[in-house]
C-alpha cells in the first residue's frame, strides 16, 4: 500500500504494516478526540515515524496514487482536531 | 472516510476528472492535462520566489536592527560614562526591544528557510513527476486504443493530480505562515518609524510617548540588571571620561 505523508514524500508498505499503521493512527485519533493536547506531539511522530521507517520512498519519476494520506509533519493540534471527525485519517 | 485524507482525495478526483472532461479523444486530454500540469508549475515557482522576497525583507530588518542594537549599546555606556543615567536607561531599554524584536526576527527567518526548502523540494517532486506524465502520454498515445487509453490517462493524471495538490497544501500553509510573518515585519518597521531605534542624542530629558510604551515593553530587571553592570564595568575602567566610549576587551552578556 501507498501512504503519503503530506508535504514531504510518498511511500511504499508492505500490506502486513497496514495493522500497526491503523493502531497508531487511532492512538493520535484517540487523543485527538479527548480535547486534550497531552502527548499528541509523540503519538502523531510516531506514525509518521512508523511510516518512514517501515516504508520505502517511492521515486520522484514514479506516478502513483496514495492508498492513505496523513497530514504534514508539523500540522499542530489544532488543525488536526478540525480536521478529524471521528473516523480518523485512515478509513477503515 | 473523514479528516484530509478524504478532502484531500475529494480535491485531486475534482480536479483530475475536470480535465478529464474537456476532451472526448484522450490524445487531446493527455496534451491538455499536461499543458495544465506545466502552467501549475509556473505557479509553484512563483509562491516559492514570495517566500524568498518575504524572508529576505525580514533579513534586512534583521541587520537594520542589529546595527540599532550596537548603537544604542553604545550609547547607554557613553551616557554612563558622563552620568547621565537617565539617558543611559532610556537608551537600554531600546536596546531590550530592539533585542526582543531581533530574536523573533531569527526565529521567523529559520522557519521562513524552513518553508522555502520544503516547497523546492516539493516543486523538484512535481517537475519529475510532470515529466513522467510528458513520457508516459507518449506511450499512451502510441500503443494504446482509445476504450484503454482512458484508464491509464486516469491513472497517470489522478497520481500527477495528488502530487500538486499535495503540493498546493504546502504552499497553502506557507502562505499563512508568511502572512503572519509580514505582520511582524510591519510591526518592526512601525517601531523605526516611530523613531524608536533612533539617535538618542538628540533627545532631551523629557519623556515622550515612546519612552513610556516601551517602558513597558521592555523588561525592567533586564534593564536595570545591564545599567549596574555597565556602571561596575565603566566605574572599574576608572579613566572613561564624558562622551567617550570606553574600551569593550569584553562584550557584555546580552540582557536575558
Amino acid at each position: 500500500m501507498i501512504v503519503r505523508i503530506s508535504g514531504e514524500d510518498q511511500y511504499r508498505l508492505a500490506d502486513a504494516d497496514a495493522e500497526e499503521l491503523k493502531r497508531l493512527e487511532d492512538a493520535v485519533a484517540a487523543i485527538v478526540e479527548s480535547g486534550r493536547e497531552d502527548g499528541f506531539a509523540e503519538a502523531y511522530a510516531a506514525l509518521l515515524g512508523f511510516v518512514r521507517t517501515s516504508g520505502t520512498p517511492i521515486a520522484e519519476d514514479e506516478i502513483e496514487t496514495s492508498d492513505h494520506i496523513l497530514g504534514p509533519p508539523d500540522l499542530t493540534f489544532q488543525e488536526a482536531s478540525t480536521e478529524f471527525t471521528g473516523e480518523g485519517l485512515i478509513p477503515d | 472516510m473523514a479528516g484530509l485524507t478524504g478532502r484531500m482525495s475529494t480535491v485531486v478526483k475534482a480536479k483530475v476528472s475536470k480535465l478529464l472532461d474537456r476532451a472526448e479523444d484522450p490524445a487531446e486530454t493527455l496534451d491538455y492535462s499536461y499543458q495544465k500540469q506545466v502552467e501549475q508549475l509556473q505557479n509553484v515557482k512563483k509562491g516559492i520566489a514570495d517566500v524568498v522576497t518575504a524572508k529576505k525583507r525580514l533579513q534586512m530588518q534583521e541587520s537594520s536592527l542589529q546595527q540599532s542594537v550596537v548603537k544604542l549599546d553604545t550609547q547607554a555606556r557613553q551616557a554612563v560614562a558622563a552620568n547621565q543615567e537617565d539617558l543611559a536607561r532610556t537608551a537600554l531599554e531600546r536596546k531590550n526591544v530592539a533585542q526582543t524584536e531581533l530574536q523573533s526576527l531569527d526565529t521567523q527567518v529559520t522557519e521562513l528557510e524552513d518553508q522555502q526548502q520544503k516547497l523546492t523540494d516539493s516543486e523538484q517532486k512535481l517537475r519529475a513527476k510532470i515529466e513522467s506524465f510528458r513520457t508516459k502520454k507518449e506511450v499512451i498515445k502510441a500503443q494504446y486504443s482509445a476504450a484503454e487509453a482512458q484508464v491509464r490517462i486516469s491513472e497517470a493524471a489522478t497520481g500527477v493530480g495528488e502530487q500538486m495538490a499535495d503540493v498546493g497544501l504546502a504552499m497553502q500553509r506557507a502562505v499563512d505562515k508568511t502572512e503572519n510573518m509580514r505582520a511582524r515585519a510591519d510591526a518592526v518597521q512601525e517601531l523605526e518609524a516611530a523613531g524608536t531605534f533612533d539617535d538618542l542624542t538628540a533627545l532631551g530629558s523629557g519623556e515622550d510617548d515612546i519612552d513610556k510604551q516601551l517602558k513597558e515593553l521592555s523588561s525592567k530587571p533586564a534593564v536595570d540588571d545591564e545599567l549596574a553592570k555597565m556602571k561596575g564595568e565603566i566605574g572599574a575602567g576608572g579613566a572613561a571620561s564624558a562622551g567617550q566610549i570606553p574600551s569593550q576587551s569584553q562584550t557584555p552578556p546580552e540582557g536575558q
